[in-house]
């Protein structure tokens, strides 16, 4: 549980509240992904489980209408908060239109959408790291106080995109905040093999900008780095490079079987550090989460889970034909 | 009209078109106080300051990368990759994400940005700096490939490519730099990107080109001139999109097809030209298509007689045409 008080952060009993809400808010879309995937009703699910603190407590922290986000594709939690509903995510899941990410042209987790200022993703990793940098550099030439937030797993981390990227916004001070979800695991591939230096945040001294290794499960710690650094980007200090330390509680994808690496044990340990649970621990102890509001929320959440089901299981696909457009620009 | 290089049109149509737009700004290696290591930048810096004139760190994937970036919020850069031979760690950005932003978002965002590099060889540049890249990008949907010839065609298709709402490949033959010379009008102009242009009228073969092998392919044709055999030389000026229309009709006026090009044979551009003719315009043929074109060996050796024989020059072109013409 969290060493933090949200009113010390400057955070309202509702914003704790809220951010709660959104971090459940994702699990419970992960959860129906995972069954729809199992019934046969969508092709493939990426998660955000076990690392939603990391991505709401790093969202609550940036301005929704003023700067963007670069996730990546576990970053559920993130795009939730700049906006994207319950039936957009459910759109995406079963390729449908109304999926803000592609109209259904990409797997579910390549978020984008320019009315949310989320930037396109795709699956070879990290290359938003260099379009975040981009943003932020275009920030910076309009004299626009723009933060711009890219995020990697620890594997991503490795990738050439990640090293040009942090050096170039450096060398240049720009309004960026690098995120590392360092949670175990690049697929099968543990931290001992990934990485020569577990601790991914000592690079940014390398890069010559502040870095930190956080707790990733705790929402308010989370909270507390990425508003710091929004404050610094704000105020033209430059990037951050920021690992939020957590846990990957479901396999890779729906295609992975996570037995094959790593010990049940292991997992079931890594839940008793639920995020979910120990927020909602915090939550209580502090009065803000009492049984009736916790009810209220756990209904609405399910409510609008199942209201996005129903409409994107309803939705018709896109005609086949649609594949041919949008190549260049059509006049 | 004033007689100017194809180094100085590129130079001039940046500059005229940083002036028109202040969303535009040059990112590269030694593009600022240097001018660019060719000095297509000369004078920018000066005239549009070191935030517009951009030097990158020794990082393509991240010239292309983060000007990606700054083009999907509104930017139009231009990104310049000091030499074509150096894109392959910006490929991954250029393919993966440049060309596909568009249709993975249906047209929500955008990546309006020119990617300008030198190719080519025949300036003593060795494996590494004398590579022609564009078959590694003509199989690519999403982007443009740009290739001028002269100092006129530059300056218009270099100010249609900033002015484009899709990522452009805007290759420079670095020896044509300052070997060619021709007519740039003053003030403003474009051609449009996709439509190729005949650089010499003839009836009895048609050679289809692009690039420096223009420039030879017009030498061999004086040559022939005076033997008597009539070339008619077809300028692709871009091969991405490329122009169907024009292939076929220069087809079909002399019957006789030669396609040159400086980069490798097998897999390189020629074998959609000579396919696009062979599916559309086969029965118009008074001869086999015929490819002229390198060898397919690594571009190209710095042994000045074995770069010699890796290039094609005007001889080895008028060599080719008149095997053809006597079919």
């Amino acid at each position: 549980m969290s060493k933090l008080n949200h009113k010390d952060l400057g955070l309202t009993d509702q914003q704790a509240l809220d951010m709660y809400t959104y971090m459940l808010l994702a699990r419970k879309l992960d959860e129906r992904f995972w069954l729809l995937n199992r019934a046969g009703k969508i092709p493939f699910v990426i998660s955000c489980q076990g690392q939603e603190a990391a991505q709401v407590g790093a969202a609550f922290a940036l301005d929704k209408n003023l700067d963007y986000v670069a996730p990546y594709y576990r970053d559920l939690g993130v795009v939730l908060v700049f906006g994207q509903t319950p039936t957009e995510v459910m759109m995406s899941a079963f390729a449908k239109p109304g999926d803000p990410n592609s109209h259904g042209r990409q797997m579910p987790g390549h978020f984008g959408g320019k009315k949310n200022r989320i930037l396109t993703g795709s699956s070879p990793v990290t290359t938003q790291f260099p379009h975040a940098v981009g943003v932020a550099l275009a920030a910076k030439m309009r004299r626009e106080k723009t933060v711009t937030y890219t995020s990697t797993g620890e594997g991503s981390s490795n990738q050439g995109d990640f090293h040009e990227a942090c050096n170039f916004a450096a060398v240049h001070k720009l309004p960026v905040i690098f995120c590392v979800e360092n949670n175990g695991y690049a697929i099968s591939v543990p931290l001992d093999k990934q990485l020569g230096n577990h601790n991914t945040a000592d690079r940014a001294l390398g890069y010559g900008f502040p870095g930190y290794s956080i707790d990733g499960n705790d929402v308010l710690e989370v909270y507390k780095y990425f508003k710091e650094a929004a404050d610094r980007a704000r105020n033209g200090e430059g990037p951050t490079l920021i690992e939020a330390r957590t846990y990957r509680l479901t396999p890779h994808s729906s295609d992975d079987d996570d037995r094959s690496y790593r010990a049940r044990e292991e997992v079931e340990a890594a839940k008793k550090k639920d995020p979910l649970i120990t927020f909602a621990e915090y939550l209580r102890n502090a009065g803000v989460l009492t049984a009736e509001v916790e009810q209220e929320l756990t209904d609405r959440v399910m409510r609008e889970v199942n209201e996005g089901t129903d409409a994107a299981e309803k939705a018709p696909f896109y005609e086949p034909e649609d594949v041919l457009t949008h190549v260049y620009e059509e006049r | 009209m004033a007689i100017k290089s194809y180094i100085e049109a590129v130079t001039e149509a940046l500059a005229e078109e940083m002036e028109r737009d202040s969303s535009i700004f040059i990112l590269g290696e030694d593009v600022g106080v240097r001018g660019g290591v060719f000095r297509a930048t000369a004078g920018l810096i000066e005239k549009f300051g070191e935030e517009r004139v951009m030097d990158s760190p020794l990082s393509e994937s991240a010239i292309v990368g983060v000007t990606i970036g700054a083009a999907m919020v509104g930017m139009r850069p231009v990104a310049e990759i000091q030499f074509a031979d150096f894109i392959f760690p910006a490929y991954n950005q250029i393919v993966s994400e440049a060309a596909r932003i568009r249709y993975r978002t249906k047209s929500d965002w955008t990546v309006p940005l020119t990617i300008r590099a030198p190719y080519g060889g025949g300036v003593h540049g060795a494996l590494y700096h004398s590579q022609s890249i564009e078959a590694l990008f003509h199989h690519v949907p999403g982007i443009k490939i740009v290739m001028p010839s002269t100092p006129y065609d530059v300056k218009g298709l270099l100010k249609a490519s900033i002015r484009d709402n899709d990522p452009v490949l805007f290759l420079e033959h670095k020896r044509c730099y300052r070997l060619i010379k021709g007519e740039v009008p003053e003030g403003d102009y474009t051609i449009e990107i996709g439509k190729a242009d005949v650089k010499r009228e003839g009836d009895d073969v048609t050679v289809i080109t692009y690039g420096l092998m223009v420039h030879y392919a017009l030498e061999a044709a004086e040559t022939l001139a005076k033997e008597g055999i009539s070339t008619h030389i077809l300028d692709l000026r871009s091969i991405k999109p490329i122009d169907r229309e024009a292939i076929l009709e220069a087809t079909r006026k002399t019957g006789k097809v030669l396609i040159v090009h400086e980069d490798g044979k097998f897999g390189g551009v020629g074998g959609e030209i000579a396919a696009i003719i062979a599916e559309e315009a086969l029965f118009d043929l008074d001869a086999p298509i015929q490819r002229l074109a390198g060898p397919d060996v690594p571009a190209m050796p710095y042994s000045p007689p074995q770069e010699k024989f890796y290039m094609l020059n005007p001889t080895k072109i008028a060599d080719a045409i008149r095997d053809l013409a006597k079919f």
